[in-house]
């Protein structure tokens, strides 16, 4: 689950090279979404994807266009907080638009499970997680093989010459902007039937979508994937030998120590310092 | 000249006008106060090293945790469990600063390890009952006694605090003029360059952690004692670094007054808007967001880049 | 070259970068006072001479003594404190400081005193006739004007040797005879210098000795009309004759 969340930011830093601290408060809003979708309309929280996806990635580009664009030479650490600025505004308007109760949405699959030899499986977990792979395996193949995707590919490795190759790199810096939201947002719609909606949500995934990204490498989406499922597999290692929320410690060491001396990740392909 | 003038003057109302306020403005003073304090111990690594610290309140949470946790278990007075504080916060930081910049950590990737930090010592202290857990620890009611930090009333807080933001200018100012204050100017706008022109850019970059982190703790203590009440949430919570940095940057990070005026600024744009859309929490938050947005596109150094015309960066003066 | 009067001595110097072997088996002596040229085709290997020197890359293998002491391992400002400044081949002013502030920065390297660094900053701006200019941010200055700063920066901390590194790339010819001016001057005061440069004229007419670096390797050394002749130095600038 980490795992799709990490691609989108993943692919964000690749192409605009910086740190986007709204990912968490985008994917809060894809889970209000679903779930006003789901209270108002009744609609089902999986075929709202087909909404809230699009919807997003078009929230992607906008953002992008208004508010990061414009300051795109701007220092690095401006940039950053650029993003916090939006993260705090996104994340305080669902707060005083819906206030923090916790919500839910229960679609009636909800509580279904199966036993798999020892281990019991959650269906609306298997769910996300099946979501994920599908959308990160679309999103390969959409790197890989339409045009769109390869000057996004371009512009994350080779900035000036995508430039001279006449790619629309303004364009191209929303679009992929608006693909990360669009992803994240729609791991929103996938966790929302076992995970609460409030406004703080975005924060958690937020911060273990950086650790997921820097273990992965920056800008390298199979690693991504891959660094997901390593800090899912932290964090349940860290549950079983430490009591409580404690378990967050060991994904949080992972990170400083990835972050010391791996800064190009785990898997490499990512940029170092 | 215009401008020292105005300065004392506002000086003087600083002194002279809180005994006379209404208990309102005077907690709203406070507060600026209090984030102007934490806005220029920030700025001391953040504005002037230009290592944008997004984790500042594992400072802030030791400091407060310390004395209070010195003071309800061994009667330690809260003004030496202060410096105590202190002293471990910058500990601390020294530690976190080694391990960050010994290892090349720069720009986000500095600010995203201080944040791990940060949320680390928060989930050891939700996790630990010794220091309450998420219940954090309560200061009780005590008889008012100025040997341990507690007053009766606002008025002996608002010097205190005063008092330590003006100590945080006295000092940013004297760091401004210093080989300290040029080393880290440089390190900041170029650090290789730096290196090659004889800074010895780990050393003071770790000095300005130490001086950052020890003051931090000590608004920590601050809060502790004039609240009454801290807990995991509160003291290390990514609230309490955003506020400090918040102020540095709207007012202008890397220079003396910059926090201060960040802090006069934002906290009555905080407190107009709650008062404003009364009972939906977070409309200050997010005012602050849309602030932070627009300063960074418009005016990248803060408020007090105005001095010198829109967008340029306020100048170190040369007495 | 009477070796203990060297200032900088290099000893086989070699550096390989993963696969790549930018410097092969480098090395050069500069005397205290010298002027030594250093050239080379691009790629030749010659800035990564300079980072070896200044502590910002350690040599694979090879000694490298400044003043008779070992460098390697040490760090950029540990380097520079003992003496050895350097500029770099795309300048790297402190933009948002002055020009004043900017030599500063240097000028620290050698007391502790605010006021003191300032005055030593004042005098070497009007060293190298950047005085006027003393208050204006860097970012405002022309490029002639930043490698000048470039350079007041690193005669602010007192260096024994200064390495230049394409100090008058991208200048026009009344900017760089005021540069070859100059770089005379830093020289009468008694500074070694090790100049990398590929206007041939200015370092021709400058260096006391001139060294020729080409695929990391030195293939001619000796004066200025000697390695003008020099048949490889030919070969490798215009390319072998097939």
């Amino acid at each position: 689950m980490y795992g799709l969340v990490a691609c989108g930011l993943s692919l964000i830093f690749g192409v605009l090279r910086i740190i986007n601290f709204a990912h968490g408060a985008v994917m809060m809003l894809g889970m209000y979404t679903t779930y006003w979708l789901f209270t108002l309309l009744k609609v089902d929280p999986y075929l709202s994807i087909v909404v809230t996806g699009p919807a997003f990635f078009v929230l992607g580009m906008v953002i992008q266009r208004t508010v990061i664009e414009p300051n795109r030479v701007a220092a690095e650490h401006n940039q950053l907080l650029l993003t916090l600025g939006l993260a705090l505004f996104l994340e305080n308007l669902a707060l005083v638009l819906w206030q923090g109760d916790f919500r839910t949405v229960r679609p009636p699959y909800a509580g279904a499970s199966f036993v798999l030899g020892e281990a019991l499986v959650e269906v609306p977990r298997l769910v996300a997680c099946g979501g994920a792979i599908v959308m990160a395996l679309a999103l390969f193949a959409f790197l890989r093989t339409t045009d769109v995707g390869k000057a996004i590919r371009a512009l994350a490795e080779e900035p000036e010459g995508a430039l001279l190759m006449g790619i629309d790199v303004g364009r191209i810096r929303a679009v992929a902007f608006g693909i990360g939201s669009g992803c994240v947002a729609v791991a929103g719609a996938l966790v929302t039937p076992f995970f609460y909606v409030a406004p703080d949500v975005g924060e958690s995934f937020n911060i273990m979508a950086f650790v997921v990204v820097v273990l992965g490498g920056m800008g390298n989406f199979v690693g991504a994937l891959l660094g997901g499922f390593i800090v899912g597999l932290a964090e349940s290692l860290g549950a079983t030998l430490l009591p409580g929320s404690l378990k967050q410690l060991v994904v949080f060491a992972l990170f400083v120590l990835v972050l010391l001396f791996r800064p190009a990740g785990l898997f490499g392909g990512g940029r170092g310092r | 000249m215009g401008a020292e003038v105005l300065l004392g003057l506002a000086l003087g109302a600083l002194l002279l006008a809180p005994p006379f306020l209404p208990p309102y403005f005077l907690e709203i003073l406070i507060s600026v106060m209090l984030f102007g304090y934490l806005g220029a111990a920030w700025n001391i690594l953040g504005g002037y090293a230009g290592q944008f610290s997004f984790g500042h309140a594992a400072y802030f949470g030791i400091g407060a945790y310390t004395s209070t946790l010195l003071f309800l278990n061994l009667g330690v007075t809260p003004w030496l469990g202060m410096l105590a504080g202190g002293v471990l916060a910058a500990a601390f930081g020294l530690f976190a600063g080694y391990l960050s910049f010994r290892y090349g950590l720069r720009g986000p990737y500095f600010s995203l390890v201080t944040l791990a930090f940060a949320e680390m010592l928060r989930v050891v202290a939700v996790n630990t009952k010794a220091v309450g857990s998420s219940l954090g620890l309560v200061i009780p009611n005590r008889e008012p006694a100025a040997v341990n930090f507690i007053f009766a009333g606002k008025l002996p807080y608002y010097y205190v605090i005063l008092a330590m933001a003006l100590a945080a200018v006295w000092i940013t100012r004297r760091l401004e003029r210093s080989k300290l204050g040029y080393s880290l100017l440089a390190i900041r706008e170029n650090e290789d360059a730096a290196e090659a022109a004889g800074v010895d850019a780990l050393g003071m970059k770790l000095r300005a952690m130490a001086l950052s982190s020890f003051l931090t703790a000590l608004g920590g203590t601050f809060y502790a004692q004039y609240f009454a009440y801290i807990d995991p949430t509160i003291t290390f919570g990514p609230s309490v670094s955003i506020q400090g940095l918040l102020q540095a940057i709207v007012g202008g990070a890397g220079t003396v007054l910059g926090p201060v005026v960040g802090a006069f600024v934002l906290t009555p744009v905080s407190e107009l808007s709650r008062a404003a859309i009364r009972g939906r929490a977070g409309v200050d938050v997010m005012l602050y967001g849309v602030v932070l947005v627009l300063v960074i596109s418009f005016l990248p150094h803060g408020l007090m880049g105005l001095r010198r015309g829109r967008g340029n960066p306020p100048r170190v003066p040369l007495q | 070259m009477d070796t203990r009067l060297s200032l900088l001595q290099l000893d086989a110097v070699t550096k390989r970068f993963g696969g790549l072997t930018a410097v092969s088996r480098f090395s050069l002596t500069v005397g205290a006072g010298e002027i030594v040229g250093l050239i080379g085709p691009n790629g030749a290997g010659k800035t990564t001479v300079f980072h070896l020197l200044s502590g910002f890359h350690a040599p694979t293998e090879g000694a490298i003594r400044f003043k008779g002491v070992s460098v390697v391992g040490a760090k950029p400002h540990q380097i520079c404190r003992r003496g050895l400044a350097r500029t770099f081949q795309i300048v790297q002013p402190f933009v948002n400081l002055t020009t004043l502030e900017n030599v500063m920065v240097g000028a620290f390297n050698r007391t502790d005193d605010a006021a003191a660094a300032r005055e030593r900053a004042l005098e070497v701006l009007e060293f190298v006739g950047l005085g006027a200019r003393r208050d204006v941010p860097a970012r405002a200055l022309t490029l002639s004007d930043r490698k000048r700063l470039e350079m007041a920066r690193g005669l602010a901390t007192r260096p024994e040797l200064l390495l230049l590194d394409e100090v008058m790339a991208g200048l026009n010819p009344t900017e760089i005879e005021a540069i070859i001016g100059l770089i005379r001057r830093i020289h009468a005061q008694g500074v070694a210098l090790l100049i990398i440069e590929h206007v041939m004229q200015a370092i021709m007419a400058l260096s006391q000795r001139i060294v020729v670096l080409h695929h990391g390797e030195k293939i001619a050394e000796g004066r200025p009309d000697d390695v003008a002749r020099d048949a490889r130095v030919i070969e490798a600038y215009l390319g072998a004759r097939t």
